[in-house]
């Protein structure tokens, strides 16, 4: 009788502790200053939306806390070939609208990444075929041997074949005219954590949780409601006012403010952007300068003047209120590469700089032009400004062009011809590895290989660009990593860019609620919990 | 009257021609939409193609002509950034704008008009003296800066009322009201404050100066003779003809309180036409900014052509002169 009492007891108390997350229905409330602009998650490579439609759609791989990658709607994966992938595929997987999950959806969805209207075809164009063994199995096919597939493979996500077919989605959603499949723009159907219940583009968007996930997961939220508010102000307002749990981003100078307001804090952990500032170093003459038929650029010791005429640590203080990472590379440490040891950012040293200027037959400096943006990085006209006026000390007189992002990079990027001598960019590569890195910043312009694409000031040296190569298709780790580490090497002693820091995240949250900021400002509902 | 509202449509078409010439003059100026329409991964041979898609490679005047001749029909394009047709986004969004000024509207006449009598009529007072200045820094302060300190009073400091949005909405077919809920009616306060601020201490000082000089002629100081008493005098004979200036000028202030409640709509994230266009700027979405700026044009040309119907038949010298 006792026993049979205990073990009531025992299923009285498993009953409460599975209805108890039912019964507290929590809501999250947030808000970000951009537009969740659209559903179809092969429609723009956007940090914003990819990372939001994580909690909707998932990949076969896909990134944990710390952005390191576990197995999502894979299960294992192993590599047969150099260039032959086997993907177990996840038993059991259910979309939001009951279908199942096959090897069907993966065939279908990668091919649908490749449709005219998709931004993700570099991603999807790391499969050359996709063989299908079982509904749960695949071996995939690459072009070439790919140590990072499964890095690559994180945001392309998988869409349900025959929701996709029944609704005409099958082609990814764009905004030329004469496509009209646009139900995945406005309408999801998943396999994440989290359904979509409603959504207005640029007003409002609610997500409940899937109760038939596949994973446990700990949080106990059970609904988000996200809100797109465009002005600082307002946003910080919203969330100290207790309507919202969480604003991003908040600026760098409100945080004094949500330190002093009850039931707020600022969250500044480290971003796995860089930024950094890069010069002309390919044409024989610079295009916005006094110095007529050589370009100073050219001259590595010139380089070294600049990169010792600025004072990171005083931008870090003044500029950046103390929350940057002064760097030396061209990788935070969140990526696959980083290296500690020439992480050691360039001594400050105008006077070393100035003698610099004086023995490459610039005693009295020059004048050069520097482009900025001024609404896409935290504070980055700011920092621009910093830099000109450190650079005057030693004589260059650096003329500002500070704009907004929509003018300046169709100025600086190669629609505009490169049109720039001198300029501040930041950079995270979208794999999370040093391979992005140098083969779209640090690898020689390169039509044809369509290398170096964001090598703006055209860097340029042979042997990076082979080791580039290599690097993109080394599968020993340890091999890989040593040449990363070569590359970088090179590059830091030619004074070929000239890194800033790594800039913070910025986030307002209240007590009410814990998160978990990802470092690439990435927001994932599954490490959301409401305090009690 | 036929003729003469003929003569107003011609003009109307053409004034909106015009706006939409400037527009995408301006457009060029804006920065490249292509950056804002994929992410840094993408190759420049893709960038190209959607650029030769958009039809962006075409010069400006077949762009303009292909703008105006699916206008014309009624199809202003798909948005870069939404992709969904401008025409649906702006319909969609158009109630939340209209309600707003609706309200800000009657808000700056209801108060404005009984603070304008009351300054005419008691010139002198200390109370008339406090309302002319605090009207002073209604003119000079900009409807950003009021509405945050809005914010920040009723919503940050107090916590009476929401501090963004528009709260819970009824949609009906092809409207949205926030009028029927109390979340919808407590977030139209601080905005519809922030946005009548303006056009209540335009018409108080105007119905002031109006009443003013109305009261100086001669009918209200006959009227005065007669022994009539102040409250009719002052409310029957003056007030009333002071009014013909203030309907004008409300109507046509009507037109503006639907373009500035951009400014009052960002403050407040508020989703009317202002906030998606402020949007579609820093986005570069030329379709929702063209279609923007036509519609508002329309919406001017609209009003004054109302105003102009009133007057005529208000005013019986206008009629003779035609017939």
């Amino acid at each position: 009788m006792k026993l049979r009492h205990g073990l009531m007891a025992a299923a009285a108390a498993a009953a409460i502790s599975v209805a108890a997350p039912a019964a507290n229905a929590e809501t999250f409330k947030f808000a970000f200053q951009g537009n969740l602009s659209s559903l179809d998650p092969h429609s723009l490579n956007e940090s914003f939306l990819l990372n939001t439609l994580g909690n909707i759609y998932e990949g076969l791989s896909m990134y944990d806390e710390n952005l390191g990658i576990v197995p999502g709607l894979a299960e294992s994966w192993e590599t047969i070939e150099p260039t032959k992938w086997k993907f177990n595929l996840r038993k059991g997987v259910k979309f939001h609208n009951g279908n199942d999950f096959t090897a069907q959806d993966v065939v279908f969805s990668w091919k649908r990444a490749l449709t005219e209207g998709s931004d993700q075809k570099v991603r999807a164009s790391k499969i050359k075929a996709i063989e299908v063994v079982d509904d749960h199995t695949i071996i995939v096919e690459t072009p070439a041997p790919n140590p990072i597939l499964t890095s690559d493979l994180v945001f392309v996500y998988i869409m349900d074949k025959e929701w996709s077919e029944k609704n005409k989605a099958t082609e990814a959603t764009s905004p030329s005219a004469d496509n009209t499949n646009n139900y995945a723009n406005l309408n999801a159907n998943g396999t994440g954590p989290y359904r979509v219940v409603e959504h207005k583009a640029d007003i409002k968007s609610t997500f409940e949780k899937n109760a038939n996930y596949w994973k446990k997961t700990n949080s106990n939220v059970t609904k988000v409601e996200f809100t797109p508010i465009k002005e600082a102000a307002t946003r910080v307002a919203a969330l100290i006012s207790g309507e919202l749990d969480l604003v991003y981003p908040v600026p760098v100078q409100d945080w004094k403010r949500l330190d002093e307001a009850k039931g707020v804090k600022a969250l500044a952990g480290p971003e796995a952007r860089t930024i950094f500032l890069g010069m002309d170093q390919g044409r024989d003459e610079l295009l916005y300068s006094n110095i007529k038929g050589k370009n100073p650029f050219k001259d590595i010791r010139v380089r070294q003047a600049f990169a010792h005429a600025l004072n990171l640590d005083a931008i870090k203080k003044k500029v950046m209120r103390g929350a940057a990472t002064p760097s030396g590379l061209m990788v935070a440490p969140q990526i696959n590469g980083h290296n500690a040891e020439i992480n050691i950012p360039y001594a400050y040293d105008p006077k070393k700089a100035k003698a610099l200027l004086t023995e490459a037959g610039y005693p009295d400096g020059f004048e050069v032009t520097m482009d900025c943006p001024n609404n896409r990085y935290v504070n980055d006209e700011k920092i621009c400004q910093a830099a000109v006026s450190m650079l005057a000390k030693v004589g260059v007189k650096v003329d500002l062009l500070a704009q907004p992002k929509s003018k300046y990079f169709g100025k600086v990027l190669a629609q505009g011809g490169y049109d720039t001598s001198f300029y501040l960019l930041g950079w995270t590569p979208g794999t999370m590895d040093s391979e992005n890195v140098l083969s779209t910043l640090l690898s020689c312009q390169n039509k044809e290989t369509k290398a170096g694409g964001f090598n703006l000031g055209n860097y340029c040296n042979p042997k990076v660009d082979e080791l580039a190569r290599k690097v993109g298709s080394e599968t020993d780790q340890a091999k890989r990593n040593a040449m990363i580490k070569e590359a970088f090497s090179i590059v830091k002693a030619e004074y070929g860019y000239l890194p800033l820091h790594q800039q913070p995240l910025s986030w307002g949250v209240s007590d009410r609620v814990t998160v978990n900021q990802r470092a690439d400002n990435g927001l994932d509902f599954r490490y959301v919990n409401v305090n009690k | 009257m036929v003729s003469f509202l003929f003569k107003r449509l011609i003009q109307s078409v053409i004034v909106m021609f015009t706006v939409a010439l400037i527009a995408f003059t301006m457009f060029q100026f804006v920065g490249d939409p292509i950056n804002n329409m994929v992410g840094q991964d993408t190759t420049q041979e893709e960038r190209d193609a959607l650029r030769e898609r958009l039809g962006l490679n075409d010069p400006i005047p077949v762009q303009f002509g292909n703008f105006v001749l699916k206008a014309a029909q009624g199809d202003f394009g798909r948005s870069y950034k939404y992709q969904v047709p401008v025409s649906e986004l702006i319909f969609d969004r158009m109630p939340a704008t209209l309600e707003l000024a609706f309200v800000s509207a009657i808000l700056a006449l209801v108060i404005g008009i009984p603070l304008g009598v009351y300054t005419a009529l008691r010139r002198s007072g200390i109370l008339s003296k406090f309302i002319m200045t605090m009207s002073l820094v209604g003119v000079s302060l900009p409807p950003f800066l009021i509405g945050i300190l809005l914010i920040l009073i009723f919503g940050v400091v107090l916590r009476w009322l929401p501090t963004f949005g528009r709260g819970d909405v009824i949609e009906f077919t092809s409207w949205s009201t926030g009028f029927l809920t109390a979340s919808g009616l407590k977030s139209l306060i601080l905005p519809s404050i922030t946005l009548a601020l303006f056009q209540m201490t335009l018409i108080m000082r105007l119905v002031r100066a109006e009443m003013l000089e109305v009261l100086r002629t001669d009918f209200v100081k006959f009227a005065r003779a007669r022994g009539l008493p102040d409250r009719l005098v002052n409310f029957k004979h003056a007030l009333k003809n002071t009014l013909v200036p203030v309907i004008t000028i409300t109507g046509l202030q009507l037109g503006s309180l639907i373009a500035f409640a951009i400014i009052t709509e960002s403050v407040f994230q508020w989703p009317g036409m202002g906030l998606l266009f402020i949007q579609a700027v820093s986005d570069v979405d030329i379709p929702i900014m063209a279609a923007y700026l036509v519609l508002i044009a329309f919406f001017f040309v609209l009003i004054n052509m109302i105003v102009d119907v009133l007057y005529y038949a208000v005013d019986p010298r206008l009629r003779s002169d035609d017939e």
